[in-house]
């Protein structure tokens, strides 16, 4: 047997044999497709990745965010 | 963006944030403790090949393996809060996360997918030795993994090794070295470390003790404690040591945070320490007056704070209203002079990057240069983040929230050094099947063990607001400028989420300990 069938044989059985993470494996696959398809998909866009195009832009707008305040001390 | 931001944006990006790292927070340590524990009770099995201990391994290894399945990718959700919330600050802090980051999901992925499935899996299909060194490197991978990000999380609490680039609004790192091995961060790590192995100790003691209390499994379970009672004793002494060390730490970088954990608010040389005390609310929200006792009540420990801040029973400690109002005669400036120089940093990087969009060459060349000059950077940028606030008070963390919390934790963890060494005491002597008291005292500390964690993330986190990056960023200028009403839609999401997945995690785990140790 090769060594990347030996490999998946090992993983496979050992998922195989567990006898005590169905309900795990179950919340971990839940978690995961809510993080994933539902949390990054939909409510988590990467706010500089998803409205600028380059770096420079990003850098851009960053500074005017940082740079925009009331400087008078009133 | 400043102006016009709407605040409850960045109170309610904050409570997003501190809600997810909290339960974040409630698995990594069990899987940074009770890894080495697991190697340990490994290797006795390794050596006398006695199959009792390989019994009490498979079964820790068990939880473990619950505790790491359901935690897994949790912290994964903070990266996207930096995206979406704190857009502003993902970009700023730039490289210097970047690099951490990056080698810490390296390290996680390869080291715990590999070495992790042999360990769960490779019982009787690998050698023993082979085992025992998958354990063994389960243990120090998921310890190496927390590193990078306690690493940036340190740079954070003290920003070092990086150059400021006003061209990219970007901090580039300068040297990896002094972010990584900066003091702070060393001593971060080890103290965040050894809470996490304080944690996997009172765990193993906790249900050893529900076992005992059962009358189940009796030799297991002693067996057991005694190795969790060694590896707590050591690791709590350890927990205090390091502490120490954070609280130096904290008092050289970050003198506002020291006096909120102390609740000092006029500094003095031979600074007391607070033993126990009571807050008074009214007193502390009153700054009009500068009354340096906010104490309701109080207990005291002369020259205490001195001593937990500078190794030095006659230092001196500055307190809240002297961070504010400054201290010229010891080279300290006032929060006033600190806001004009933040603002001076600010409006030099505006007139630069409105010479460069008018395509003004010379001009924005010389703004550059005065920008980027030692002297500048030295007494101007060094405030960049103070330009940012009206008034010095706005500069005051929670205090009552920080001194609570501070105190919780001293408490706790002296607490857990006592409950060890009668554990080992108790094992030692043969008696810890006498002493029931003790079963529902190794219990109630489980819960503890955890307050006493988040308790400490409290004091890091609360104590440096309203600073992201001390000193650079306020949370006011980090955040993203969204409407609040997408981040309390997210907030519920994850209380519900994260409930229902903290509740999945105990029944099932509760479950899987009812079962108990397979014969």
């Amino acid at each position: 047997m090769n060594i990347f069938k030996r490999v998946f044989q090992f993983y496979y059985q050992g998922f195989k044999s567990m006898t005590w993470g169905k309900q795990a494996w179950a919340v971990i696959l839940v978690k995961l497709f809510v993080m994933f398809f539902v949390l990054k998909l939909f409510f988590f866009p990467n706010k500089l990745n998803t409205e600028f195009t380059t770096d420079q832009e990003r850098s851009s707008h960053v500074i005017d965010n940082l740079t925009n305040i009331q400087t008078d001390n009133k | 963006m400043i102006e016009t931001l709407d605040l409850s944006t960045v109170d309610w990006s904050r409570a997003q944030f501190a809600l997810t790292a909290m339960y974040h927070w409630l698995f990594v340590p069990l899987t940074l403790g009770i890894t080495f524990l697991l190697a340990i009770m490994e290797t006795i099995y390794y050596k006398t090949g006695n199959e009792k201990w390989k019994k009490a391994t498979i079964f820790w290894m068990k939880l473990f393996g619950i505790n790491f399945a359901i935690g897994v990718s949790t912290g994964i959700i903070l990266e996207f809060e930096f995206g979406t919330n704190w857009s502003n600050y993902s970009w700023f802090v730039g490289d210097i996360f970047g690099a951490p980051l990056a080698i810490e999901g390296m390290l996680a992925f390869f080291m715990e997918s590999t070495f992790i499935a042999v360990m769960f899996f490779g019982w009787n299909k690998v050698s023993k030795g082979y085992h025992l060194a998958a354990t063994w490197l389960t243990a120090i991978g998921a310890n190496l993994s927390a590193l990078w990000i306690l690493i940036a999380n340190a740079w954070m609490q003290n920003p070092v090794g990086m150059q400021f680039n006003p061209d990219t609004a970007r901090n580039e790192m300068v040297n990896f070295w002094d972010v990584a091995l900066s003091p702070m961060a060393a001593n971060k790590v080890v103290h965040t470390i050894g809470s996490g192995l304080v944690t996997g100790s009172i765990f193993i003691l906790g249900i050893s003790c529900w076992f005992l209390l059962r009358k189940r499994e009796i030799g297991f379970a002693k067996r057991s404690i005694l190795v969790a009672s060694i590896f707590g004793l050591i690791s709590s002494l350890f927990l205090a040591a390091t502490g120490d060390g954070s609280g130096q730490m904290v008092a050289k970088h970050q003198p506002m945070k020291f006096a909120a954990m102390e609740g000092l608010y006029r500094g003095q040389e031979g600074a007391p320490l607070i033993a126990l005390g009571v807050l008074s609310n009214d007193k502390v929200k009153d700054h009009s007056t500068r009354d340096a006792d906010k104490f309701a009540f109080k207990l005291e420990i002369p020259k205490g704070g001195s001593m937990l801040a500078f190794h030095d029973a006659n230092a001196y400690v500055p307190g809240v209203y002297d961070i504010l109002d400054g201290v010229p005669e010891r080279g300290m400036l006032s929060t006033t002079e600190k806001i004009e120089r933040g603002r001076e940093a600010i409006l030099t990087l505006k007139e630069y990057k409105k010479a460069k969009r008018s395509k003004k060459t010379e001009e924005a060349a010389v703004l550059r240069d005065k920008f980027m000059s030692k002297s500048f950077q030295e007494n101007y940028f060094k405030y960049f983040g103070y330009g940012y606030f009206k008034n010095p008070e706005d500069i005051i963390p929670n205090v009552p929230l920080v001194f609570y919390s501070f105190h919780i934790m001293v408490a706790l963890g002296s607490f857990f050094i006592v409950l060890f060494g009668l554990a080992l005491f108790l094992s030692l002597k043969g008696q810890i099947t006498k002493h029931k008291w003790f079963y529902y005292l190794s219990l109630l500390s489980l819960p503890l063990v955890y307050v006493a964690g988040e308790a400490g993330w409290v004091v890091a986190e609360v104590g440096r607001q309203p600073w992201v990056i001390q000193d650079l960023m306020p949370t006011i200028a980090a955040v993203t400028n969204i409407d609040s009403s997408a981040v309390v839609v997210t907030f519920c999401l994850f209380a519900i989420v994260f409930t229902f997945l903290l509740i999945a995690e105990i029944m099932i785990m509760v479950k899987q300990i009812k079962i108990g140790p397979k014969q």
